[in-house]
């Protein structure tokens, strides 16, 4: 999912291009081949996934931050168990990613380093605050839903490594968007106050989940090529519809309203047709001037320098651990 | 400012028991006993397997993509090391 691919342009000229081995690697391609690691890969292949994969370890990673805000205020037991699995699960998911990007030449480290120093994007949909307890309910429900609608044609994508970490994440997501939902319809058969609380928080999440699947297919910069190498199935809008179209129907289960007055049923396509998006809130967001860009990269930056000692005494008593274990023999 | 670097460990899980450990991903660790750990948590949140391996990246010697055709393809031509190629007339029966 939450790879927007916005982040800067990988399209230096390829060093070494050549194209008799392109029209190979194409080939495979076509053929529904797998690429593996070693495999010879174009160059712009190779830095497109590692950006992709990149900005979608990250986007798990930061994506822990809002929801595990929560965690010591869940309203229940069985809700704090719940919530504390997904966001350990969130934890998992950034980690497959980053081991998938490590098996294209760059280190855990660098990859960090980039998140740390601003310079990697991740999803623009971290960057909102959960206010209230509904907001988790409508993570899950809406977030982990586009994740989702995002992530299963990814398991399909041309690059092994991506393809199989993307089946472990969409085999866990789906408990996520459900117990979403059912904190959702707790809500939503609640008291009047529950009830305007869920409101209000699907008020707040609905336009930033749209914009999850991207900038619109006219501006999307990398989109033909990322489809032409099967690291992408379907455009940004094609999924945006497909999630309008499936969440509808939810909402008016909830007895919720969409906050879109623009929003019909177009019997002739059968699809849900909704007003436009403003594009220049997610721009802004992007950019690093959402609600939150700041808090959150304050928050990894804070925790990957307290962290810091912890890293280097593991290493060292390893050493020793080595050294002593070398004296005996 | 440079912090050394965590090595890296494939993880093999056996999911269940009779069948081989299978490759599902890496971690990094300081050593193997804290990569076993690490590989619980990140591999088998949901009962995913009985046993794991953990063998250092650096330790897997792997055969090289460039050398495919040499090292699988004679195989292609051996088709009568398949049971298909040999003919046993229907009267006989399975075998
Ligand atoms: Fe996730
Ligand atoms: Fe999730």
């Amino acid at each position: 999912m939450y790879t927007q691919g916005l982040s800067g342009p990988v399209d230096q000229p390829d060093q070494g291009h050549d194209p008799e081995r392109e029209a190979r690697f194409q080939a495979r391609i076509d053929a529904e081949e797998r690429i593996e690691p070693n495999d010879w890969m174009p160059e712009g292949y190779r830095r497109t996934l590692i950006r992709q994969i990149a900005q979608h370890a990250h986007s798990e990673i930061v994506g822990m931050l809002p929801e595990g805000n929560w965690i010591t205020r869940a309203p229940s037991l069985r809700r704090k168990a719940a919530l504390l699995a997904k966001v350990q699960d969130e934890a998992g998911h950034g980690l497959y990613l980053y081991a998938a990007a490590e098996t294209l030449d760059i280190s855990r480290e660098e990859l960090v380093d980039q998140l740390l120093a601003g310079t990697a994007k991740y999803s623009s949909i971290f960057n909102y605050p959960a206010l209230t307890w509904a907001d988790i309910g409508t993570i899950g429900w809406l977030v982990d839903g586009a994740a989702i609608m995002n992530q299963i044609p990814l398991c399909r994508c041309s690059y092994g490594p991506y393809a199989r970490a993307m089946i472990r994440i969409c085999k866990e997501e789906s408990f996520h968007q459900r117990q979403g939902f059912e904190i959702m319809l707790t809500l939503a058969r609640g008291t009047v106050a529950q009830q305007a609380m869920a409101q209000d928080a699907l008020d707040r999440w609905w336009w930033p989940s749209l914009m999850m699947f991207g900038p619109p297919d006219s501006e999307s910069q990398h989109s033909d090529r990322s489809m032409r190498w099967r690291i992408k199935r379907f455009t940004n809008d094609a999924l945006r519809q497909k999630f309008v179209d499936a969440t509808v129907p939810q909402s008016q289960f909830l007895g919720l309203t969409i906050p879109d007055p623009a929003l019909h049923h177009d019997p002739k396509s059968g699809h849900w047709n909704f007003g436009p998006i403003d594009w220049r809130e997610f721009r802004r967001v992007i950019a690093g001037d959402g609600p939150c860009n700041r808090d959150r990269l304050r928050a990894r930056r804070a925790a990957h320098a307290a962290g810091r000692w912890v890293r280097e005494a593991a290493l060292a008593h390893a050493a020793k651990r080595r050294a002593r274990a070398q004296a005996a023999e | 400012m440079t912090e050394a670097k965590w090595p890296l460990f494939e993880v093999f899980i056996r999911s269940r028991t009779g069948l081989a450990h299978r490759h599902v991903g890496s971690v990094h660790a300081v050593d193997a006993e804290m990569a076993l750990q690490n590989a619980r948590d990140v591999y088998t949140r949901r009962g995913e397997g009985l046993s794991i391996w953990v063998v250092p990246a650096s330790s897997i010697t792997a055969s090289d993509p460039a050398d495919k055709e040499m090292l699988f393809e004679p195989t292609a031509s051996k088709i009568y090391r398949h049971p298909t190629f040999y003919e046993v007339p229907d009267e006989v029966g399975h075998m």
